[in-house]
């Protein structure tokens, strides 16, 4: 092919950066100002920061930051909610508020290490199955992730960790085998579907090796549903990382779980009912944001797929 | 000028199924059954026909998507199935191809510049490939600040013109468009295909132009095939084609156009009418098989399969009508 | 002719609210069509065309669809204020509709005499029942008479098993067994190939010349439009922009859209593609003020970039919205300007 017309383009790369910020910046405030006209997505996403701020900035949040670890005060114990400790205090005189607030981390530690093993694991391999599609290699990975579905999350997750030593980290252990699955069928079902898009038909016949259309063609059609999962899944994950410190699986004390403070509490109910409902109210919360914001943020990408 | 495609006896069948539940007997849809053509350097050939001709299969299976059940076909002397799936680099960039819907084939999450660049990292890394880019989009005639939009940002015809864009990115000598304005409003065609005949002139690109739509194979083709349920009837250069049409599908097709004024409506053959159901692909009759929607059917068309008749240099068809010693040459190509 | 319009569309108006703000489709539409008339409905995707003859159907879901103004007189009544009840008898035996692609039209788990008897049960009045045996003996008649072989084991058959233009025949004997005095087609050939598409509009032609039956046939191929109506109508963003017998229309396009549109399609006798149109359909969401066309009109004046040409009476039955032809009277529709200001009526 012999080129008659010689371009030589004046291509100012500055200008040229100008111009990809620009288009990053449309996108961007495209796809914000969609999420921000749902009212409950921007709660759940308002919760949600506000949850994390209060996680992070804990010691200095917390009235009484001393009462999340060895603590006792007999003299304040048991004492319902007042201007001086806003939640009430527990049986050995702690500030719940100060707990709840402190236990919000392992909660949200226990959701984003989970979270951060899961989704890359669960993803790899859905993407491979995925566009591997009718071959043995896609029938083994499958299979073993239905093996792993077919256990009741929750047996699963406290067979192991009764056989493990109870702590946060065999928590984590535990959720985290039981949990990969779910985003290896998503990707499963997402990667083969694309798969048979025009577009990867494109780049295998250009030439491209499996690696570049796996994690250049179909991968970043994927991550607005792992994205959305993931949001949906923070709650979940919590919730579950809740009910296993109920049964004493979790973190142990003196260490603040929203969990552990929970069953700790239901012995005291109805009486001193605020030692187990503040932190109950805070389970459901930090979960309702984080499904809000999962919620918002589908309906923001099915909306774009429409528009 | 020499070929630049030559397709000989080329066979795609496709297993859909089985007859019993033990996999005997299997139900194959001949998607295309034995074809031959060649196309020269710099010249377009339009491939027309209905849906189930085989004209997609036939253009799928010469850019690599499927292999071949039997059958050749060489890129300058080269067989493009020689290393099966697997087709070497060299080959790749020498044909191209560009789809029907623009909608699905540009990668909603990528960039333009993205899109473009594929091409350029796999085939030609020794360029700048900014600087490409810019030069691609300058060649289809759209601003460089398009590179960094994305698909969804385009119109209709825009995401044709940049598949267009991707495809010349690997500097091919053969390009095959699959239908390339079917999915677009009139009023944005013309500019396509005015588009695709200027970079042909410029650098001397073959076509393999794929539509169902005759006028616009007029105005763009320099060669004719015909396909009916994969075979081809009848080949012509253009002028030929629409002013000489032997074959009665071919007559049969020219003569139910919608046309939008009396000179074309003169311009069409005398009206021929089709005389009974399309076959399914599955279940292809004996014999020649357009038989049963013809209305010139003979005895013999119902068993045997003609074979090609050449009636001027160039233009042969495939019809037991011209096999009765009429015609001066008959050759042997089915 | 003074008949009354079997239909008569008059200054529709028809809106969607979206996320993001409302789109205005439909932008004061006026369209009449006498009992055994042929009437062409052209234009390209987007241009309103559907949105028009769902209205008149009233599919159109509202919300979000809203219909602020307009009236559609059917045989003398406003469908849009019937009651649902009265719109259901108008509904397949008023007007019976046709869709561009057959597949969809027919419910897969059906066989097809049961889709056909439900048609034909639903005409029935009210009190009348049919045994078995009538029902199904009611529902050959109308595949015989769009050439389908072996109706009766067609009956017993399911959509799928037939080929795309047997489908549509089928959907054309479902449309016309109820013997309605309009038949709306949207875009039947489509999806077709063009030798079944050929056939399938003879048909249609046939058909609705020996009952009369009026036809709106909606479409993009201007070549379809020139072989198979008596009169047709050019939309272009909500709007009507042009209306002529056909032969008048092909003969002497008017509207610049027009004519932009017959220079862009291919022609069989060679001689090259014209670049189209340039630019694109504007979008309803904030549409271009004035003729909305005025973007890419190649003869554009100020005149038109602020107010909405009104229709020019240029001869017999053509009429077109452009100030080009200013100096023809005005027909007195599409009177809304911009600023929704007075009404000139000549």
């Amino acid at each position: 092919m012999a080129a008659t017309r010689e371009i030589t383009p004046e291509v100012d790369r500055a200008t040229v950066r100008r111009f990809e910020f620009a288009s990053r910046v449309e996108n961007f405030r495209r796809g914000w100002y969609k999420f921000s006209r749902n009212t409950l997505s921007m709660v759940g996403f308002g919760t949600v920061l506000t949850v994390i701020l209060l996680a992070i900035f804990a010691p200095i949040v917390a009235p009484y930051p001393e009462h999340a670890g060895p603590f006792t005060d007999f003299l304040n114990a048991g004492k319902p909610p007042s201007l001086e400790y806003l939640f009430g205090t527990d049986m050995i005189g702690r500030d719940i508020l100060s707990r709840v607030i402190f236990a919000l981390r392992p909660a949200l530690i226990m959701g984003i290490v989970v979270l951060g093993i899961v989704v890359p694991f669960g993803v790899l391999l859905g993407l491979v199955a995925g566009y591997a599609r009718g071959t043995l290699l896609d029938t083994v990975i499958m299979r073993i992730t239905d093996v792993f579905i077919a256990v009741p999350a929750l047996v699963l997750a406290l067979a192991i960790a009764s056989v493990l030593k109870p702590n946060l980290t065999n928590a984590m252990v535990a959720v985290t085998v039981m949990w990969w699955p779910w985003y290896t069928r998503l990707i499963f079902g997402l990667a083969s579907s694309l798969s048979n898009e025009d577009f990867v038909k494109a780049a295998e016949l250009m030439g491209a090796s499996k690696t570049r259309i796996i994690f250049g063609e179909i991968l970043p059609n994927c991550w607005g549903p792992i994205f959305t999962k993931m949001s949906l899944d923070m709650g979940f994950v919590i919730l579950i990382g809740a009910s296993l410190s109920f049964v004493g699986l979790g973190e142990q004390a003196p260490k603040p779980g929203l969990g552990t403070m929970v069953s700790d509490g239901s012995s005291y109910l109805p009486d001193q009912w605020w030692i187990a409902v503040f932190p109950a109210l805070a389970i459901v919360i930090v979960v309702l944001g984080f499904n809000l914001l999962g919620d918002g943020l589908q309906d923001m990408l099915t909306a774009e797929k429409g528009g | 000028m020499s070929d630049l495609l030559e397709v000989k006896d080329l066979k795609k069948y496709f297993v859909i199924g089985h007859r019993d539940s033990l996999g005997r007997e299997p139900i194959t849809v001949k998607a295309v059954d034995s074809i031959s053509f060649t196309v020269q350097e710099g010249e377009t050939l339009g491939l027309v026909g209905e849906s189930g001709s085989g004209k997609s299969t036939t253009a799928y299976t010469i850019v690599g998507m499927y292999q071949p059940t039997l059958g050749h076909a060489n890129a300058r002397g080269q067989d493009l199935f020689a290393n099966g799936k697997a087709r070497p680099k060299s080959l790749r960039k020498e044909i191209q191809i560009v789809f029907q819907d623009p909608g699905s084939s540009l990668n909603p999450r990528q960039t333009i510049k993205q899109i473009l660049e594929l091409p350029l990292r796999l085939h030609r890394p020794e360029v700048d490939r900014l600087t490409e880019t810019v030069r691609l989009l300058e060649l289809v005639d759209l601003p460089p600040d398009y590179m960094y939009k994305y698909p969804y940002m385009l119109s209709g015809g825009e995401k044709q013109i940049i598949a267009v864009a991707r495809a010349l990115a690997t500097e091919p000598s053969l390009i095959i468009l699959d239908e390339p304005t079917s999915a677009l409003d009139v009023s944005v065609q013309g500019k396509i295909i005015n588009l695709l005949l200027r970079l042909q002139r410029e650098f001397n690109l073959a076509y393999l132009f794929i539509t169902h739509d005759l006028s616009l194979m007029r105005n763009v083709a320099h060669r004719v095939a015909i396909m009916y349920l994969g075979k081809i009837c009848e080949v012509a250069d253009m002028e030929e084609f629409f002013k000489d049409p032997r074959h009665p599908y071919t007559q049969m097709l020219l003569s139910s156009i919608p046309v939008t004024s009396e000179e074309e409506e003169q311009a069409k053959p005398v009206k021929v009418v089709s005389t009974g159901e399309i076959p399914s692909p599955v279940d292809v009759p004996p014999g020649c098989s357009f038989h049963t929607r013809c209305p010139y059917v003979m005895d013999i068309c119902k068993q045997v399969d003609p074979e090609m008749t050449q009636f001027t240099t160039g233009h042969m068809a495939r019809c037991h009508l011209f096999t009765e010693g009429e015609q001066p040459e008959t050759i042997g190509q089915s | 002719m003074s008949t009354m319009p079997l239909l008569d569309i008059r200054n529709l108006h028809v809106q969607f609210d979206v996320f993001g703000g409302r789109l205005r489709v439909l932008d004061g539409v006026n369209l009449a069509v006498r009992a055994g008339e042929k009437v062409g409905l052209v234009g390209e995707t987007g241009a309103g065309k559907t949105t028009t003859m769902k209205a008149v159907l009233r599919v159109l879901p509202q919300p979000p669809a809203r219909i602020p103004e307009g009236e559609i007189f059917f045989e003398g009544q406003d469908v849009l204020k019937l009651s649902h009840r009265k719109i259901m008898n108008v509904r397949g035996q008023g007007i019976s509709m046709i869709f561009q692609d057959p597949t969809a039209a027919l419910n897969p788990v059906f066989s097809i005499g049961a889709q056909m008897g439900a048609v034909i049960r639903h005409s029935l009045p009210d009190n009348q029942r049919l045994s078995k045996r009538d029902l199904r003996e009611r529902s050959v008649i109308p595949l015989k008479e769009v050439a389908l072989a072996d109706p009766e084991r067609l009956l017993d058959s399911f959509p799928l098993q037939l080929s795309g233009g047997m489908r549509q025949r089928v959907c054309i004997a479902m449309a016309l067994a109820t013997s309605p005095k309009l038949l709306i087609a949207d875009e039947p050939g489509t999806s077709l190939d063009v030798t079944i598409e050929d056939q399938v509009l003879r048909l249609l032609h046939d058909l609705v010349e020996k009952r009369n039956t009026a036809v709106v046939l909606i479409t993009h191929s201007l070549g379809v439009v020139r072989e198979t109506t008596d009169r047709v109508a050019v939309m272009y963003a909500g709007n009507i922009v042009e209306e002529a017998p056909t032969a008048k229309l092909f003969a002497s396009p008017l509207h610049p859209y027009t004519q932009g549109l017959m220079a862009a399609v291919p022609k069989l006798t060679g001689g090259g593609v014209s670049d189209g149109i340039p630019g694109r359909m504007p979008t309803y969401l904030n549409p271009p003020t004035g003729c909305r066309f005025h973007p890419r009109c190649p003869h554009v004046m100020d005149i038109c970039k602020s107010e909405k040409p009104p229709h020019y009476q240029v001869g017999d039955g053509h009429r077109v919205a452009c100030f080009l032809h200013e100096g023809h009277a005005a027909t007195g529709e599409n009177v809304t300007t911009q600023a929704g200001g007075e009404v000139e009526n000549l």
